[in-house]
């Protein structure tokens, strides 16, 4: 056992993962060595791409026992590739599979099964929800999982460290010899940008659709020369948990009060100015935000640089009314972000690694000024939890938490003081997903606190005539509420592991007793 | 400073997590209201609630304010009992009619002082009137005890008595607000308006606060967050009002410091009334957070 660089206890050797890279800081593994790359191939020409059935596609891939598959979570809670495609492969027979997904939701709460017959004895993702994650929290996987950030995955993809066998991705418009889209048909989910890193790393890919359209499929993210097999199914998902119409601005208080506070520390940070760039996310304080700002921007007649991240039909409306250059789109949180990717070439479709890879030679991130980010628990450290649930139980995702904190000039959380009677400022976070040192001001809807690393935003909130807590302050206010929630006991078994960006070990996470 | 009563929020005695975080949405006082919103069923635990949200939560600056049910009501009298203990900023008694409410309530709420060791007469209460009856009793009620800080109209029994309904002119209520207004200057206590209950339009409600402004009420009920900040906008002064103030002032205070007795501004005298509106324009701007002290000498 070692301390890490946020003080957890890390063994230096997992069973089911091997040797462990304690993570140390942000930025201090200095990566070795090339990317890696997909297989090279022969394909003869005219050949016909197009096959029958989800099942003909993974016997000509040869996929066998002990390989690793990969998919994308593109259509999120309306996801029907992830399981019809590991149902095929326990009818098929094959076992011992590796399964790394951009991400998990809770639509997939039949791999449970796939778990318990043995088809599956691996995965890595940036997600896992209920029940799956319940499940994997009382042990049920023989090796731990990996849980990785948005960044983190197309990292270990573009290095080599994660080999793909076979992608098996769902798009939303297709021809029959693998040009693809996401912003066209029944199931579009506008950007493909988690896809499109396994399509170019992955040694065969196989394209799923529901929408086979005449070639060629054009503009196109993912393209033929990557693409061995293209199949035609009914449904690729559930429209209605893939994306919404337009994602609504809350009228809840409560996220208001906090949105408030947030651009109230925004334009006291000094990074409000032209040519600022911005991220936020799609939860109800995150968008309203985006709401306010955009009324700052016209007010003082500012005009921002680039919108990153998910895109809502917030932040195109901002590319629109030509308050931001452009917009760069790994994954779009409604309809009207798909809709703008297809016909606005300012909205710009990236791949993860482009967004986040922090081991290529700049992803994006690195330009962000000004980012909104979500937290389960966040500690005295500003060390954030957006893994497990207060009970300790995996259920929600690390996304690009790690990768745009690292990178954003101004890196916010916006949270509730309280969530269901727990305090969500505590002493130690139950996993720490993003360390402290990236975090620079928790806003809650009882106030604001700046970390003490940052003493440049100190001075500018205190000139700004800004109210500021310690968080430790804060901490004691949430525990006045709520009372010192009782530690949740864990086993010593160790069910994952969430690695940095930079693939060291920030935490393991251990089996709930 | 002058106590700011802009903003009244309504906030249901039985609802734990908005007695939690009422205080946070910046309204100068909360109503934490045992009364109409809270059904027969819900009343004890209602009154339980708050009686202890009062006596653990630290509720800041902001003003706490409870609406008891009527003493004609079997849960009033307990509801007294508790809140007098429980020591809000001011109890508020709904449905006003007569001075002798206002007298029998500050005999009990006497008697209870003595038994629990408080001072007697330092619970402080305000009455809402919300019949025509108590409209026209207003100064009396008014000046009916030396515990009343405040009267508020409340309209929706109001008008229903005066056989019409509420319009968005506010035509049918002028008479009433007028005479509520008059009642609380005479007697010197404050004067709240009614809350406006189509929470979506915002159109509406920030034309009747303007009206009422110009009527002179001190502030408003509010039953939604969303309400307070267009409040608060309405009663802030413009930049134009606070400058003016600012010189008001100055001239008081050079006319002090040279002793005196005249008062003038580019060659106007300065009276009293003049002096009274400046010094309030400041303490709102203060409370709005446009304006400073130390920018006075700017």
């Amino acid at each position: 056992m070692t301390k890490n660089g946020v003080g957890r206890e890390i063994p230096s050797y997992i069973e089911g993962i091997g040797q462990i890279k304690p993570y140390e800081s942000p930025f201090s593994v200095i990566p070795e060595g090339n990317k890696a790359g997909a297989k090279l191939k022969r394909p003869l020409p005219h050949k016909n791409k197009l096959i029958d059935s989800i099942e003909e596609a993974v016997i000509k891939t040869g996929l066998k026992d002990g390989m690793t598959i990969s998919f994308h979570h593109h259509f999120r809670n309306g996801d029907y590739i992830v399981n019809m495609v590991m149902d095929v492969i326990a009818k098929l027979g094959i076992k011992d599979i590796r399964i790394a997904p951009s991400s998990l939701g809770t639509c997939h709460g039949p791999l449970v099964e796939h778990i318990k017959n043995g088809v599956i004895t691996r995965i890595e993702s940036s997600g896992i929800r209920e029940p799956l994650g319940t499940a994997i929290s009382e042990g049920i996987l023989p090796n731990p999982v990996i849980l990785r950030s948005h960044g983190g995955r197309a990292r270990a993809i573009e290095s080599g460290e994660v080999k793909i066998d076979v992608a098996f991705l769902g798009v939303p418009a297709c021809d029959d010899y693998g040009n693809a889209n996401g912003f066209s048909g029944r199931s579009a989910c506008g950007s493909l940008g988690y896809a499109m890193v396994d399509a170019k790393y992955a040694d065969q890919v196989v394209l799923i659709t529901d929408n086979l359209v005449t070639y060629p499929c054009l503009p196109a993210s993912i393209n033929q020369t990557q693409v061995d097999y293209v199949v035609k199914v009914d449904e690729v998902g559930d429209p209605k948990g893939i994306v919404s119409g337009a994602v609504r601005n809350t009228s809840n208080p409560k996220d208001l009060l906090i949105a408030e506070n947030a651009v109230k520390a925004i334009m006291a940070s000094g990074y409000f100015k032209d040519g600022f760039s911005y991220q936020t996310g799609a939860a109800g304080s995150s968008l309203a935000v985006t709401g306010f700002l955009r009324e700052k921007m016209i007010d003082q007649n500012i005009k921002g640089s680039f919108g990153l991240g998910g895109i809502t039909s917030q932040l195109v409306q901002l590319l629109d009314e030509g308050l931001m250059e452009g917009l760069f789109d790994t994954q779009c949180f409604d309809l009207v972000a798909a809709e703008s990717l297809g016909k606005n070439p300012k909205h710009f479709e990236v791949d993860a690694g482009f967004y986040a890879n922090a081991h290529n030679s700049g992803c994006l991130v690195n330009n962000l000024d000004i980012l909104m980010l979500g937290a389960l628990e966040i500690d005295t450290d500003f060390n954030v939890n957006v893994i497990s649930k207060s009970d300790g139980y995996i259920s929600q995702a690390v996304g690009g938490h790690q990768d745009t904190a690292a990178g954003a000039k101004l890196a916010v959380i916006l949270a509730p003081l309280v969530r269901s009677r727990n305090p969500i400022i505590v002493d130690k976070v139950t996993t720490v997903c993003t360390p402290g040192e990236t975090i620079d001001v928790v806003v809650t809807d009882y106030g604001i606190a700046v970390n003490p690393l940052r003493k440049d935003l100190i001075e500018n909130f205190n000139k700004a005539g800004l109210k500021t807590y310690t968080i430790n302050e804060l901490k004691d206010i949430a525990e006045k509420l709520t009372g010192k929630p009782d530690k949740i006991e864990f086993d010593d078994k160790i069910v994952g592991i969430v690695e940095y960006r930079d693939g060291s070990v920030i935490d393991v996470i251990r089996k709930v007793k | 400073m002058v106590k700011l009563r802009r903003t009244m929020m309504y906030v249901t005695g039985n609802n734990p997590a908005n007695i939690m975080e009422a205080h946070l949405y910046g309204s100068d006082s909360i109503m934490f209201d045992l009364e109409d919103s809270v059904s027969l069923k819900e009343k004890d635990s209602a009154r339980f609630l708050v009686y202890n949200a009062l006596k653990t939560m630290d509720y800041g600056n902001v003003e706490t304010v409870v609406r008891i049910n009527g003493l004609d009501t079997q849960f009033g009298r307990d509801d007294l009992e508790a809140m007098v203990r429980a020591q809000p900023d001011i109890i508020r008694l709904p449905k006003t009619e007569t001075k002798q409410d206002i007298i029998d309530v500050d005999n009990m709420i006497g008697e209870i002082e003595k038994q629990i060791g408080l001072e007697v007469g330092s619970t402080k209460i305000m009455a809402a009137v919300e019949s025509p009856l108590g409209v026209m009793n207003a100064y009396e009620i008014a000046t009916a005890s030396k515990r009343l800080v405040a009267i508020a109209i409340g309209a929706e029994d109001f008008v229903t008595n005066m056989k019409t309904t509420r319009s968005p002119e506010g035509i049918e209520l002028l008479a009433a607000r007028s005479n509520l207004l008059m009642a609380a200057r005479a007697a010197g206590i404050y004067a709240l308006d009614t809350v406006y209950t189509n929470i979506k339009d915002d159109d509406g409600f920030m034309d009747e606060v303007k009206l009422i402004k110009q009527l002179g009420f001190d502030g408003k009920s509010v039953i939604h967050p969303r309400q307070i900040g267009m409040v608060h906008k309405i009663y802030t002064p413009t930049e134009k009002e606070i400058r003016n103030a600012v010189r008001v002032v100055g001239a008081i205070k050079e006319a002090e410091s040279k002793g005196s007795g005249v008062i003038a501004l580019d060659g106007k005298m300065i009276d009293g009334p003049v002096v009274d509106r400046a010094y309030r324009v400041l303490e709102l701007a203060k409370a709005s957070g446009v304006y400073k002290e130390e920018e006075q000498n700017d």
